[in-house]
């Protein structure tokens, strides 16, 4: 049954895969060898490869002085920088890149491209790493500093390891991501290998060598993927039984208000930015449509396909996450890291693979809403598993057998034991694809019902007729729909405030 | 393309579009009639549009069309490349009736691999014969300018160059901006191609790229020249217009030149519209393109906020400052191809990946 169920979601999520090689199989080895000889071609793997290692690396670091500050340092009110500090999830990356080329024109280019990825997607790696350190036991720190270490020794030799599988499995999904970006970067004059595939697909429309350039990202992530795989192994923890006594927080003494101060300058460049660009444009473009219409309708397309979406996806999650977690068998984990390539894919690869299959095999379908909300789930599916994945490891492995061995029927174990103790992971995937799918704009162009349009579909409409005034609204309530996910995730993520025992 | 193999592909075309034309001999009666005096047994109809063009001009275009002819209208719009895109992975089994482009090189394209069916005669001669396809797969509904747009605090109108080549001189450096990824940007390198040779027209390419800022798209081009990152930029007419509304006339720091007649710069690229072979319509959807290029539909397209040029004979667009006919005569759309020539040269120099 679960092997079935693994299958089918997996088959199904690679089926841009699938299309990918029927397509690139159509040109010859002779185009092959031209498109990837040209001259620029280089230059763009160069371009793509540095900023993903850059951007990665940016937001590793970023990810885990925030966590780590946030979860054992005395700065004060930490639950709303918790908050803070997660937010920029809420703000599309387009969006981002929107509201920095239009306040800041000169933010271009390879650093441009840094600065505002690493803004947008630094909360990857702060929520799974916060995660990990609320929940670690207070033990292992304690016993270091009882032996000697000082504070930065125990940081290093502690309390980082401890992090490993967190900032690997946020690592992956900020890289996989930027291998196939291409709107943010096409706002910041930034061109990446995702620019040669657009070309093809945009300006040439040809398909077949749009695949063959695809299949080099597919490379590149199958790269990102088994180095995750490798880092994520080598970091292993596991604690098994007993209750983990949470960390008292250290005294920073003296650099207490500048920790502070670094806190808030990050959230002044990531939030505050989109915000007052949003505010300054609807304020004052001279197109501003407000109220209309349109806005509602369009906000409850958004919300219904969102959840819709999160829906289909979280489910798709379990099974292949609990055939992974049961067996960690070779297959078992190929498949598991196959679904993350389509995360590298171009939404419009994607999208067209949606297209191709539907059109062909379920044609009573094409063009109906479920077909964008199979196109949204194929996309971030690995969003979902990766939540599924990261609450399914911290279940002990025996409990399954245990509620079996007393006479419990498989599915009846899953239903009231499984399941329960993976809901926080559940919520997660949830919140994490719902935000994601209210935000995306390429596949849903090509999926969406014929007549229906998102927030994000009339954003990129009054944009490209030049009229920011009318498009700011619109980018407006899509991150204002993101706060409560943002916040579900915060709260999902990293469980109940717990305060330690003797510190209030 | 498709998994169906190209021959048995080119067949069926050729039996869908042999079954269209004598569905169009029909279709033309009732089409004429369509702009005037309702559409007659086509009432209650319903065709599907993929709309690559100004969302909101096609909105206004396709209510007065439904309140005329009682066909339903159902509007998709997109990027005109992405749903090019969608109609080739579509294949026979597409939805769409009619593809409304905003350049040629998306309707050539469909057109070579035997997608779309005949226009009407009728509606072709409508518009001057050079605004459509050659073989009259498809007709120009709507047309705009190459030009140069140039901030002012910089530059003054004398001092802009009377041709395109003069960009690639060493004057321009570090002042240029241009956005080759733009379909609008391949059809000046094609006529520069025809009047002054591939060898020419690459040296000129590579001048370009050794003085320009390359930007996304013309809207980033439009309002870069506009705050003064770059003196000037090549952009469609139709940018700037666009750029005066949302900034307001206190917001405009630049202006317009426009190239000698007769330069490759000087050129008009048209706006068209085709009906797919494998539509089940034919009949509505040749309303509609011959409704696309009536009176009432080019005054509409000459009066809207997307600043296009109409077509047709008698209507003017009056909120542009230049006519049409000043820019000396147009270069028949089917001259321009599909553009894969230029492709290639923009590729090779570097300004395209």
């Amino acid at each position: 049954m679960l092997p079935l169920a693994a299958g089918l979601v997996a088959l199904l999520v690679a089926c841009p895969l699938v299309f990918l090689g029927l397509q690139a199989g159509q040109s010859g080895w002779a185009t092959a060898a031209r498109l990837l000889r040209r001259p620029l071609i280089g230059t763009l793997l160069w371009h793509t490869v540095s900023l993903t290692v850059m951007v990665t690396a940016a937001t590793l670091v970023l990810g885990f002085g925030a966590a780590y500050l946030v979860e054992r340092a005395d700065i004060p009110a930490r639950r709303a920088w918790t908050v803070a500090l997660a937010m920029p999830l809420a703000v599309p990356e387009f969006v981002h890149g929107y509201c920095w080329v239009s306040l800041f024109p000169s933010v271009q280019g390879y650093w441009g491209a840094v600065l505002v990825m690493t803004s947008s997607l630094y909360p990857l790696v702060f929520l799974p790493v916060a995660a990990t350190l609320r929940r670690s036991d207070a033990a292992a720190e304690e016993v270091a500093r009882s032996l000697g270490h000082g504070r930065w020794a125990t940081l290093w030799r502690v309390t980082l390891p401890q992090t490993r599988p967190a900032l690997a499995g946020g690592a992956l999904l900020v890289s996989l991501y930027l291998l196939g970006e291409y709107g943010a970067f096409a706002m910041l004059r930034f061109t990446t290998f995702a620019t040669a595939i657009y070309t093809e697909y945009e300006t040439a429309f040809d398909t077949e060598s749009a695949s063959v350039l695809t299949l080099v990202l597919v490379a590149l992530a199958l790269l990102v993927v088994c180095l995750d795989a490798r880092a994520a192994r080598r970091g292993r923890v596991v604690r098994e039984g007993g209750t983990a006594r949470p960390c008292a927080p250290q005294p920073l003494g003296r650099w207490k208000a500048l920790a502070t101060a670094a806190l808030a300058s990050v959230t002044a460049v990531t939030l505050g930015v989109p915000v007052y660009a949003l505010v300054y444009w609807t304020a004052r473009g001279n197109s501003s449509t407000l109220p209309s219409t349109s806005i509602l309708s369009a906000t409850a397309a958004t919300l219904g396909y969102a959840l819709a979406a999160a829906t289909l996806a979280t489910a798709a999650a379990v099974p292949v996450a609990l055939y992974a977690w049961r067996r960690a068998t070779r297959l078992a984990r190929a498949v598991e890291r196959a679904v993350f390539l389509t995360r590298a894919l171009p939404g419009i690869a994607v999208a067209l693979a949606v297209v191709f299959f539907a059109i062909r095999y379920a044609p009573a379908a094409y063009q109906q809403p479920p077909m964008l909300v199979v196109g949204y789930a194929v996309l971030f599916f690995p969003l979902a598993l990766t939540a599924v994945r990261a609450s399914l490891a911290q279940v002990p492995h025996g409990v399954e057998d245990a509620a079996r061995s007393l006479g419990v029927r498989p599915l009846a174990v899953l239903a009231r034991v499984t399941l329960p103790l993976i809901l926080p992971g559940l919520g997660a995937a949830f919140a994490m694809v719902a935000l994601t799918a209210s935000t995306e704009l390429t596949a849903t162009l090509l999926l969406r019902p014929t007549g229906t349009e998102t927030l994000a579909t009339q954003f990129w409409a009054y944009t490209t007729d030049l009229s920011w005034g009318a498009a700011a609204p619109y980018a407006a309530v899509m991150t204002a729909l993101s706060i409560p996910a943002v916040v579900l995730l915060t709260r999902r993520t990293l469980g109940t405030p717990r305060t330690p025992k003797g510190v209030r | 393309m498709s998994v169906v193999p190209r021959s048995v592909r080119r067949i069926m075309a050729v039996l869908a579009s042999a079954a269209a034309s004598s569905l169009v001999l029909t279709a033309c009666g009732s089409g004429s009639t369509a702009s005037g005096s309702g559409g007659g047994s086509l009432k209650g109809q319903s065709i599907t549009l993929y709309s690559g063009q100004h969302q909101q001009t096609v909105a206004t275009l396709v209510k007065d069309f439904q309140s005329r002819t009682g066909i339903e209208v159902n509007v998709r719009s997109g990027d005109e490349a992405e749903l090019a895109n969608q109609i080739l992975q579509e294949g026979p089994a597409s939805p769409a009736d009619v593809f409304f482009a905003e350049n040629p090189p998306a309707l050539t394209t469909l057109e070579e691999k035997g997608l779309l069916a005949k226009v009407g005669s009728s509606t072709l001669a409508a518009v001057p014969s050079g605004d459509s396809s050659a073989k009259g797969d498809w007709v120009g509904v709507s047309a705009r300018e190459a030009v140069l747009a140039y901030n002012n605090g910089k530059l003054s109108a004398a001092q802009a160059p009377a041709s395109v080549k003069d960009l690639a001189s060493a004057a321009w450096k570090g002042k240029l901006g241009i956005a080759p990824s733009e379909t609008d940007f391949a059809p000046i390198v094609t006529r520069m191609i025809k009047s002054d040779g591939e060898a020419a027209t690459k040296s000129w390419l590579a001048g370009l790229k050794a003085n320009g800022k390359v930007y996304d798209s013309n809207e980033d081009l439009v309002a870069a020249i506009n705050r003064g990152e770059v003196e000037g930029g090549l952009i469609d007419h139709y940018y700037w217009y666009r750029l005066r509304d949302e900034q307001g006339a206190s917001g405009i720091h630049s202006a317009l030149a426009y190239f000698k007649p007769g330069d490759p710069g000087s050129l008009v690229d048209v706006s068209g519209a085709g009906i797919l072979a494998k539509s089940k319509h034919q009949a509505a959807a040749q309303a509609f393109l011959t409704y696309l290029t009536s009176k009432p539909a080019q005054t509409i397209i000459a009066t809207s906020h997307s600043y296009e040029y109409p077509l047709a004979a008698g209507v003017q667009n009056t909120k542009v400052s230049r006519p049409l006919k000043d820019a000396g005569a147009v270069v028949p759309a089917s001259d321009l191809g599909d553009g894969k020539q230029a492709l290639q040269l923009l590729q090779s120099v570097g300004l395209l990946s």
